[in-house]
């Protein structure tokens, strides 16, 4: 079971320094395991970066790359989750030629099937966005790609933990001593 | 121009450069030895450490990597950060061996390198070159300072972090501008950061849990590694393993914690350690892990490592517990602490059956190699009987730095400890090189003890220009290089594993006493075995630096060996 290889969601809490994200993705690249997606942001604490990882990997592994990550000097906590445990969603843009939108009927019953977004519009073309989980978007994906898509882009997973991960009551307790 | 400089300096009388601040740092953190190597980003700091040489003895050696392997022997010694000092640039990458050599073998070490001013960071500036990302992977810490008002703080952190916890190598870049900026210093040290927990909290239950298992066991063996000396725990361990009269083995990073003589010290695990202690590795019912990381040089084959046997692990390092080894209970917590916990609650006991079978396969071992390393009856000389000779004129107050290879083996099995941090060498990441700046280091750092460095004639050319550094800062240190005129160990693996075939492991060799006179070293060559004894006296009778090369036996195989990949009970006596 624990060598079964799965996609994991890593959550890291950090300092925001810089470098950090060599050092955490040198972790990754020295067992040779390729990171899915990866985003990097503000959390709820004020000075305290939230990171988002996918890495497929075996549960025994993530074991040990979490110890790994967890001890660098300015790494607060690390986690994994199975999938599971986390709600989680990713974001995409599409650009299309915007004479699709009107030439074509079918298009516009993708965009509203799929809850996508049109954020802009002009002569030339429109931009689409869609959040939810990553077979939605590949869905609209091959949807779309029938017709043409001039540009996309996805972001990474981002992803709460239905569990607390107590990042305050750590650095309280910091705080104390 | 030089009225110009007074007054700017009276204007801002209440301030400091950023290169002063970096000295009076290492001051403030007790720092009385530094090895380096000057350049043009680091000059500035060169320029303070002349104005503060009553404070401070910087040592130049001849090559930025002999500065960190003098860092890591000063550290290794003393307990002390160890301080290397570098330029940017090629300056800088010259460090990148010692780092990761310090890194895989938990050393404190702190270096400094000068860094092209911040406004050409990243133009690909003459000697730029970006040693924070290079130098990641192999510190436990690393920063760039592109401000002088940051050199404090920084420095601080990096002293704390290095010797703190599990201890390691960080790096503290500083931009040549940080270095000449005038700033007003104040300095206060680190005592905690809070994303860092150096020292995880001790858990009572697994204490008890351990101590119910130590007294309930039959056939405990005790693996001890660094931790116990890095720990300080040197005593507790002594009082734990008398205590419970558990036969104890130790690491290569491990020895010296208790003497080699102790009747409880059952000798050296791993690729090349003694027969007994692997044998029964795979017959005790429990096996207690003090401070060591199952490296795989140590663990063999992990599929048939211990697998009988139940495992405790007291371990300061979480990330270390089942990384390699499952283990049933682990003790989190420095070495010290945890020992002080638990000695109460073990049961004072004695082995006897069980150390018995420690005393026949230790005869077996004898009778088989060790008669023979020591006492041999042909006629090449061999190291271990090298080993007897220092260990006779040292009677084991020595601390003896080996470099990595045969004689490293050699060293170690056969060199007698009675006192903790004596033993210095290169284990986790197997430097050759090391030895010979890594004895200065300890020697600076320890005066009063003898430090005698073994080194094969392979990695002895690896920083042979050392002996500039010798010979120019005075250090007395002996140096014993054991010429086979092979890569002993290599060639041994090509002997057993590769058909023979001596690909690029034969040395021609210069004539290293020529070599040594050159650099006004006291030289001997001893080439027959009627002549060693006296030569090993010499050389520790010599109150100066001294070179003794031992020529001996070209094609000698160390053993006991597990061949890689094989298990601990698959150790060959020959």
């Amino acid at each position: 079971m624990e060598n079964e290889i799965k996609t994991y969601t890593v959550s890291i809490y950090t300092e925001n320094n810089i470098g950090l994200l060599n050092r955490i993705s040198a972790i990754f690249q020295r067992r040779h395991i390729n990171i899915e997606s990866l985003n990097s942001s503000v959390s709820e604490i004020e000075g305290v970066n939230r990171w988002t990882l996918l890495v497929k990997v075996s549960e025994n592994q993530i074991k040990k790359i979490i110890g790994q990550i967890d001890k660098q000097v300015e790494v607060i906590k690390a986690f994994y989750h199975k999938e599971e445990e986390t709600v989680y969603q990713e974001s995409c843009l599409f650009k299309i030629k915007s004479s699709l939108l009107f030439d074509d009927r079918q298009i516009q019953n993708i965009i509203k099937d799929s809850n996508a977004r049109i954020v802009t519009v002009n002569k030339k073309f429109f931009v689409l966005e869609k959040s939810g989980r990553r077979f939605e978007i590949d869905e609209l994906y091959i949807n779309l790609n029938k017709y043409g898509i001039m540009q996309f882009v996805r972001s990474g997973t981002i992803a709460i933990t239905k569990d607390a991960m107590n990042i305050s009551e750590i650095l309280a307790e910091f705080k104390k001593k | 121009m030089v009225v110009l400089q007074m007054n700017f300096k009276k204007m801002n009388n209440n301030k400091i450069s950023g290169s002063e601040a970096v000295v009076k740092c290492l001051i403030a953190e007790g720092v009385d030895i530094i090895y380096g190597y000057p350049g043009g980003a680091i000059m500035p700091v060169y320029d303070e450490l002349y104005k503060f040489q009553n404070e401070i003895h910087h040592v130049l050696t001849r090559h930025e990597q002999g500065a960190t392997h003098s860092a890591q022997g000063y550290a290794r010694i003393s307990g002390k950060v160890g301080v290397a000092i570098a330029t940017s640039g090629p300056g800088a990458t010259n460090l990148v061996t010692g780092l990761a050599d310090a890194q895989i073998d938990s050393t404190p070490m702190v270096c400094i390198t000068g860094q092209v001013a911040s406004s050409l960071l990243g133009s690909d500036a003459f000697q730029e070159t970006d040693i924070v990302g290079i130098s990641t992977p192999v510190t436990k810490w690393n920063h760039q300072v592109t401000k002088a008002e940051d050199i404090p703080e920084v420095l601080a952190k990096a002293f704390y972090i290095a010797k703190s916890g599990r201890p390691g190598p960080v790096l503290i870049d500083i931009t040549k501008d940080a270095q000449f900026e005038l700033f007003d210093f104040k300095y206060s040290k680190v005592n905690g950061i809070r994303s860092y927990v150096p020292v995880p909290a001790l858990d009572n239950g697994s204490i008890e849990l351990a101590a119910k298992m130590i007294n309930s066991s039959k056939k405990p063996l005790i693996v001890w590694g660094q931790g116990v000396i890095l720990g300080n725990a040197e005593k507790e361990f002594k009082d734990f393993v008398e205590k419970t009269g558990i036969p104890a083995a130790w690491t290569i990073m491990g020895v010296s914690a208790i003497p080699t003589s102790h009747p409880l010290n059952v000798g050296m695990v791993g690729m090349h350690g003694n027969y007994a202690p692997n044998k029964l590795t795979n017959e005790c019912d429990l096996l207690i892990a003090i401070g060591m990381r199952f490296d795989d040089r140590v663990t063999g084959n992990l599929n048939s490592y211990a697998k009988q046997a139940k495992i405790i692990h007291f371990e300061i390092d979480p990330a270390e517990v089942d990384k390699n080894v499952k283990v049933d209970v682990a003790v989190l917590g420095n070495a010290k602490d945890s020992l002080k916990q638990v000695i109460p609650l073990v049961n004072k006991k004695s082995h006897d059956k069980w150390l018995t079978k420690f005393k026949d396969l230790l005869d077996i071992e004898y009778k088989k190699v060790i008669k023979n390393d020591l006492f041999p009856s042909k006629q090449g000389l061999t190291m271990g009987e090298v080993l007897k000779e220092i260990n006779n004129y040292t009677n084991g107050d020595a601390a003896i730095v080996s470099d990595v290879g045969q004689h490293q083996m050699i060293a170690c099995r056969y060199a007698k400890f009675n006192k903790s941090r004596s033993n210095i060498t290169s284990g986790g990441l197997g430097t050759m090189g090391f030895a010979l700046p890594a004895a200065i280091g300890a020697k600076m750092a320890c005066p009063e003890r003898e430090v005698v460095a073994v080194i094969g004639d392979g990695g002895y050319q690896m920083t042979i220009q050392e002996l500039g550094t010798i010979f120019q800062s005075k250090v007395p240190v002996k140096i014993v290089v054991l010429n086979n005129n092979f890569l002993g160990m290599v060639r041994q693996w090509q002997q057993l594993f590769f058909d023979k075939r001596y690909a690029s492991t034969e040395l021609i060799n210069p004539d290293f006493t020529t070599i040594a006179k050159g650099y006004f070293i006291e030289s001997k060559k001893v080439t027959k075995r009627q002549d060693l004894s006296a030569a090993v006296e010499q050389m520790i009778k010599s109150k100066d630096s001294f070179f003794l090369e031992v020529v001996v036996e070209k094609e000698d195989n160390v053993f006991p060996m597990i061949p890689s990949g094989a298990s601990v009970s698959e150790i060959r006596l020959s």
